[in-house]
């Protein structure tokens, strides 16, 4: 598409501007690439052994697991994230200002600390169930939360804002007047909701669910604090426990090559349709509910808020107090100050390279398909990935770096492993397909006939970037950006194993400490992750009411 | 036009690298000597005031990098012998047993930590040694269970502990550990019919951590367990009260049964990359003695390899025990069979 609005004069420098943009895009897919062929390639040696044993003992079970939470989640993520985004956006209730963007907020809850926190409140042990023993009476005091439901349940309230803010994003943009039409042709609220605003917000909702199923699938640390077995458990037994990395890859091969399959027949089944949008329109439609439906909203909004934010919040501070004040010395900064500035980096770079790839993907020439790609390093378990970057960066160091520092006669030290470099690539190479989601929908939703106009009154190259698609693409590229900014903070393996020495953060600070089985040490550090998450996330939500 | 664009971005991305680079350049050997570097599982918290203890005494400064063993080993392997790591740090035997098969260790001869460290904690050629004690054994619900109840891990398996027993999953290294050693005294056979009585007496499903253990039998959900004992002497530490009682299990009789309490170590070996041998050889001898033994059995509560050092205070209320002299390689060799063991009992 970009291509042939903007090379429609074909000249010798916008020509260069393509290559250069489809260098830079194979470059970042070939990063992405390179861990999974390193993974696809365990295939190389056999682990009868191995697999042979778990067939025989587990992967049933498993597999069973793995299927459960994701329909679970996934219907769970979808009905959370659509009706609370339809509500905000489309129906008045009280609150609703607020919510609109208080929901967004359990983002910034890393989903291994959610687990916790449920488990510290809800659990046997608990206060909650201490005071249904001793105050109502034994036999409403003794569930086993550690269960398939709550494990779900955990997952769906870190995971619901993807949905909800691609959501929200695709229905406001959606211009009133389609729903009035819808309206006008004879649809009720609900019609019009089915039939015209959920078909045309598809796309950004198929996006949000897949990313929240890629999430669970690949999770360790969140099912392993419920002792919950899914699949990745295999990969993890195999690798930590059999000591048997190649059949840990192997395993972890066919998450990826699930995830492949779903994300194109997905693809494909949208196939070519587009939808267009009508010219936005300054006055906003909202539906007039009655007030006992908009209580009920309210109510639900704040359930919501409170499991999802408020009381893992409450829990973390009354944790991080009684840990005592000694925790914030200046080590602890240092971890907050590293945490934000990797965040940082990592937000801006990603989202470039989304971009970049967004716009390859949209010439849809030969091969531009390879570009999606670029999306499988979200599916891989995160120690795995790591693990898979991290060999691919180590053939490097090893075939080219330190032969030619021996050429200089310099001592030989891996220059990429453990260099700061190296754990920016690890995170764009996992979030990318993070950031695609609203970059790719937000592009998606130009219609082509804006470019053009604006062609004909004059505007060409980089005018039609800076003044016609960034301004369209903003919400989408500061969405990205907030995404990856606050999956950067919470991601743990990548940043354990690449981080240069001393580069501490303080996701590394959580992992030490529950490793040792000490959430309450736990609570400070996840309490600054989660306050400096909000951060970003409230300023995408400042700039996008502008 | 399309060019700059392009280009702009394009140069964003270039900068952002080679800051990236440029920050991360390690800053060069400066007069004071030679660095060493460390790869550890364990944690900084646990690590680090022994570190800093050693540069002031040596004024050999140290970099580390901490993740799980699996990660490390990982890393170690894929660096070779460019590798910048001098010494890897496990909280379990069973890694550096893996590490010494993998051949990343190097084989030492040390007379400081032969007198330090007893034979059953260091491998036979010298690739690793242990530095800290982890003790294994039963705890119980001091309200509901009386001491003299209690005698082995096998006791565990029998019908008296239905619905009582509560355990840690079996994918955390320490009671795949555990269950070796239950291979090494029993045989296959036992062994396997106690883990499968372990499983049929469980209350509830497995923790995910010793804590979770030690809160259950609190709360009343079960009334035995199994944890290494420094999670209970923290949690001691914090609540004295606590009704949550400690027996050092398989202490009377012969062996088998009175084989003495299983221990694993955390440990350290050289690595064969190293090119301060010297340096790295110093760092684990001066592990090995007083002022770093006495730092790892305060700082963790753990018992302290070297007989010369005495636990910390508070655990010393437990009295000594015998512990099982099952030869720490062992764990690392039958790791694979006990795995296989639990899962075919269904312990998950």
């Amino acid at each position: 598409m970009l291509a042939s609005v903007l090379v429609a004069r074909t000249s010798r420098r916008s020509t260069a501007a393509l290559w250069l943009l489809r260098a830079v895009g194979l470059l970042a897919v070939l990063g992405v690439l390179a861990p999974i062929l390193v993974v696809v390639f365990s295939w190389s040696s056999e682990q009868t052994d191995i697999w042979q044993h778990l067939i025989a003992t587990q992967l049933g079970g498993l597999l069973a697991n793995t299927l459960t939470l994701l329909v679970g989640v996934g219907i769970l993520v979808s009905l959370l994230g659509i009706a609370l985004a339809w509500f905000t956006v489309m129906c008045d209730f009280p609150g609703r200002a607020w919510f609109e963007w208080l929901l967004m907020l359990p983002m910034a809850v890393p989903a291994y600390v959610m687990a916790f926190v449920t488990l510290g409140v809800f659990d046997f042990g608990g206060p909650l169930q201490r005071f249904l023993r001793d105050y109502v009476g034994q036999t409403y005091g003794s569930i086993d939360v550690r269960s398939e439901p709550t494990v779900i349940v955990v997952f769906s309230l870190v995971l619901y804002p993807y949905v909800y803010m691609l959501a929200r994003s695709a229905f406001l943009s959606q211009s009133s007047d389609t729903i009035e039409a819808a309206r006008a042709l004879g649809c009720n609220a609900w019609q019009a909701f089915f039939r015209v605003a959920l078909p045309m917000a598809r796309p950004a909702i198929i996006a949000g669910v897949s990313l929240a199923l890629m999430e669970t699938l690949a999770d360790f640390g969140t099912v392993a604090i419920f002792n919950y077995d899914t699949f990745t458990t295999a990969i993890y037994k195999s690798w930590f426990g059999f000591f048997n990395l190649q059949a840990a890859a192997q395993l972890a091969s066919i998450l990826l090559l699930f995830v492949a399959l779903t994300l194109f027949a997905e693809r494909r089944s949208r196939g070519g349709r587009r939808f267009v949008q009508g010219a936005r329109l300054q006055h906003r439609f909202r539906f007039a509910v009655s007030p006992l439906t908009a209580w009920m909203m309210t109510l639900i909004c704040s359930v919501v808020l409170f499991m999802a934010f408020v009381l893992p919040v409450l829990q973390l501070m009354l944790w991080a107090l009684g840990a005592g004040a000694e925790q914030l010395n200046r080590r602890f900064f240092e971890l907050l100050a590293h945490s934000l500035w990797l965040a940082g980096i990592a937000a801006l770079v990603t989202v470039i390279l989304a971009l970049v790839l967004a716009f390859n993907r949209r010439q849809k020439r030969r091969f531009s398909s390879v570009f999606g790609a670029a999306h499988l390093g979200y599916a891989l378990p995160g120690s795995v990935l790591a693990v898979g970057i991290m060999l691919s960066f180590t053939y490097i160091d090893n075939q080219f770096f330190i032969p030619l520092q021996r050429v200089f006669g310099m001592a030989p030290t891996p220059i990429l492993v453990g260099s700061l470099l190296t754990l920016l690539a690890a995170y764009w190479i996992r979030f990318l397909a993070v950031a695609s989601g609203p970059v790719e929908s937000s592009l998606e939703r130009i219609r082509p006939s804006l470019p053009e106009a604006a062609r004909t009154l004059g505007a060409q190259g980089a005018t039609l970037v800076w003044r016609v698609y960034l301004p369209m693409l903003r919400p989408g590229l500061l969405t990205a950006a907030v995404l990856v900014f606050v999956d950067v903070m919470k991601e743990m393996p990548a940043t354990l194993l690449l981080r240069p020495y001393g580069w501490d953060t303080l996701a590394v600070r959580i992992y030490e400490m529950t490793a040792e089985g000490q959430w309450q040490l736990a609570a400070l550090p996840a309490l600054a992750l989660v306050v400096a998450g909000l951060i970003p996330v409230i300023i995408s939500i400042r700039q996008s009411r502008h | 036009m399309m060019f700059r664009v392009a280009a702009r971005l394009v140069a964003i991305l270039v900068v952002v690298g080679l800051a990236a680079c440029g920050r991360s350049t390690p800053p060069a050997d400066s007069a004071s000597g030679p660095e060493l570097v460390v790869y550890s599982s364990r944690i900084e918290q646990l690590i680090k005031p022994i570190f800093d203890d050693f540069t002031k005494e040596t004024g050999i400064r140290i970099r580390y990098v901490t993740d799980d063993a699996g990660p490390l080993l990982a890393r170690m392997r894929a660096e070779g012998e460019n590798s910048p790591a001098d010494l890897l740090i496990t909280v379990d035997a069973g890694n550096l047993w893996q590490a010494a098969e993998l051949g990343v260790l190097e084989p030492i001869e040390s007379a400081i930590l032969a007198r330090n460290v007893p034979p059953a904690l260091r491998d036979e050629q010298g690739r690793w040694f242990g530095v800290s004690i982890r003790a294994r054994t039963i705890v119980y619900a001091t309200d509901r269970v009386k001491p003299e109840a209690l005698s082995t891990y096998e006791d565990l398996a029998n019908p008296e502990w239905s619905g009582r027993l509560c355990l840690r999953t079996a994918k955390k290294v320490y009671n795949q550990s555990l269950v070796a050693s239950l291979i090494v005294a029993l045989g296959h056979e036992q062994a396997e019919q106690v883990v499968a009585g372990w499983v049929d007496n469980l209350a509830v499903a497995p923790f995910a951590s010793d804590n979770k253990v030690i809160e259950a039998i609190e709360a009343g959900q079960c009334d035995v367990g199994l944890v290494n004992t420094y999670y209970l002497a923290r949690m001691l530490a914090d609540k004295p009260e606590l009704p949550v009682g400690l027996f050092w299990a398989n202490q009377q009789g012969d062996a088998p049964a009175g084989r003495g309490v299983h221990v694993n170590i955390s440990g350290a070996g050289i690595t064969k990359a190293s090119k301060h041998k010297a340096e790295a050889l110093r760092l684990l001898e001066w592990m090995s003695g007083p002022t770093a033994q006495y730092d790892f059995a305060s700082l963790n509560q753990e018992y302290p390899v070297n007989d010369a050092t005495a636990p910390s205070e508070l655990i010393l209320q437990w009295g000594s025990f015998s512990a099982d002299t099952m030869p720490m390689s062992e764990a690392g060799r039958l790791q694979g069979e006990a795995i296989r063991m639990m899962d075919r009992a269904g312990y998950r």
